[in-house]
């Protein structure tokens, strides 16, 4: 089949341009969570996401309300998230299992009461990009245009909280508040992303196109530009090559970011090598 | 009537139901080169913290600048340099320039143009803008720190154990150019650390804590101090303001 063929298919666009809004999210945020070493807080929260779609489909809910009925869920277990870790006094990995827990448990009563698993929700749980219609194409582009304005308002204050918290304190920043701020991005993000790999893969495409990208970056800024590209690439080349060899999307998609992390990683040993450097 | 930069009083702290700091007061005046010193433990870093609000307080208020630290906004007139980052990340990705920048923030950025530079020129750090922070050396990392916090000019520049990963070389250096701060832009230093050795050389004003103020005072009071002679032991002492003088 001609490449312009493939593009010419209304359902392959609207994959690959939700695909590409959904890699730059993950890739950017992605950064900011590693360095943080909150990179679990997306696989937390798809948790949650499979709670809340379970709960929409036992209410009969269709697809672009699935996402809508997962929204505020999700939204609620972020900020959940950071009160345990603030209030509850345990550690953010506790709070993240405690959260992931609670939403699997939930899928599972909900999706046993309303007569087990069925296709649709192992759509959710494996993606299926290829399905995506115009109305989740819109409501894509809206949570992108709002998360990555976020992100450039805030980019200063987040590069800030990242290098150090106490330090931001002391620039007048208020870290609680920012700390709020990405786990409200993080959660719109995940929700965006559990069509494109699916539920079980989307803390993948979180972190390995924002580790990838530290391999070989040089300077803040830098890396989640070229995060952003990696994730790009992957998606792009994951849809093509998924549709032509008739393989689930969410999975080339990831085992490609893969290829590129372990490239990335190769590449900076040799260059670093002779001069025994980073 | 001048404003003090830094107005102490009365401040208590503990952790965990045992006290780390008990009734200190103190002030410091504009072109002030204040040494806190004292033992490991003595609650040096407590005190500094509770100043910038990072700890709570028991009791007591302190004032920067005139305004009650929880409602004190105007941070730009603060450098802070912490002993160390936390849990810094030798991958953290950020260039020179671009962490030295991060201490504009609060200034709402550089308004007049090249104050990275000139902070980096001022920490002879002009040719490392564009290397990673993690791929500096120790003191070449607490130099790029020094220029973050003095990217403002700030008025008044806190620094808390800034010596203590650095070789007995590189410390050196490091105190010569908090004093050239001090001395050529007018900043008030205060400066926290157990290296009291050392920083009997550059600071005009010394205050000793061990969970209380032990002594406040000039380095000549401090060689005069029975009190201190008692504590340090008369030979040491004589070292201490013997290499001063």
């Amino acid at each position: 089949m001609p490449i312009t063929e493939i593009f010419s298919y209304g359902f392959m666009q609207r994959a690959l341009v939700s695909g590409v809004l959904v890699g730059v999210l993950c890739a950017v945020l992605g950064v900011f969570l590693v360095l943080r070493r909150l990179s679990l807080i997306g696989d937390g929260l798809s948790h949650v996401t499979f709670g809340s779609v379970a709960l929409a489909l036992a209410l009969r809910a269709k697809p672009l309300y699935v996402t809508i009925v997962a929204l505020p869920i999700v939204l609620l277990s972020s900020l959940g998230i950071l009160k345990l870790t603030d209030k509850a006094r345990i550690y953010g990995d506790a709070a993240i299992g405690i959260v992931s827990a609670v939403g699997i448990a939930t899928g599972m009563i909900l999706a046993g009461a309303s007569g087990g698993f069925n296709v649709d929700l192992f759509s959710y749980l494996f993606g299926n990009i290829l399905a995506i219609g115009s109305a989740e194409l819109i409501l894509a582009l809206i949570l992108f245009c709002v998360v990555l304005g976020t992100i450039c308002r805030y980019y200063h204050e987040l590069f800030a909280i990242t290098f150090d918290e106490e330090l931001a304190r002391c620039s007048g920043i208020r870290v609680e508040r920012l700390n709020g701020l990405l786990a409200v991005l993080t959660s719109l993000t995940v929700v965006l992303a559990m069509k494109v790999v699916g539920i079980l893969l989307v803390s993948a495409l979180l972190i390995i196109p924002a580790v990838t990208s530290l391999q070989v970056a040089r300077g803040f800024r830098a890396t989640m530009v070229i995060a952003a590209l990696f994730a790009v690439f992957s998606v792009v080349s994951g849809i093509l090559l998924a549709f032509v060899m008739n393989l689930p999307a969410g999975g080339v998609i990831v085992l490609l970011n893969i290829i590129c992390f372990m490239l990335a990683y190769a590449w900076r040993k040799l260059a670093s090598a002779p001069a025994g450097g980073r | 009537m001048q404003v003090d930069l830094l107005k102490v009083e009365d401040v208590s702290c503990s952790y965990g139901g045992m006290e780390v700091l008990r009734n200190i007061s103190f002030r410091v005046q504009p072109g002030d080169y204040l040494g806190i010193v004292g033992p490991n433990g003595s609650g040096k870093s407590t005190l500094v913290k509770s100043i910038l609000g990072l700890v709570p307080r028991l009791c007591g208020s302190v004032q920067l600048f005139g305004v009650e630290q929880s409602a004190f906004a105007d941070w730009q007139r603060i450098g802070y340099l912490p002993q160390r980052i936390r849990f810094f990340n030798p991958n953290f990705p950020g260039t020179v320039e671009e962490i030295v920048r991060l201490g504009l923030l609060a200034a709402g950025g550089d308004k007049d143009g090249g104050a990275v530079d000139r902070a980096v020129e001022m920490m002879g750090i002009a040719d490392l803008k564009k290397r990673l922070i993690g791929d500096l050396s120790g003191g070449q990392q607490q130099r790029v720190l020094l220029a973050r916090a003095l990217v403002n000019r700030p008025q008044l520049l806190i620094l808390d154990e800034p010596t203590t990963a650095l070789d007995p070389e590189t410390r050196e250096h490091f105190y010569a150019l908090l004093e050239q701060v001090n001395m050529q832009e007018g900043t008030t230093v205060l400066l926290v650390t157990h290296d009291t050795w050392s920083i009997g050389k550059y600071a005009n004003r010394f205050i000793y804590v061990d969970k209380k103020i032990v002594f406040d005072g000039s380095f000549d009071d401090f060689c005069r101090s029975a009190e201190m002679t008692a504590f340090f032991g008369e030979h040491a002492q004589h070292l201490i303001c013997h290499r001063h003088h």
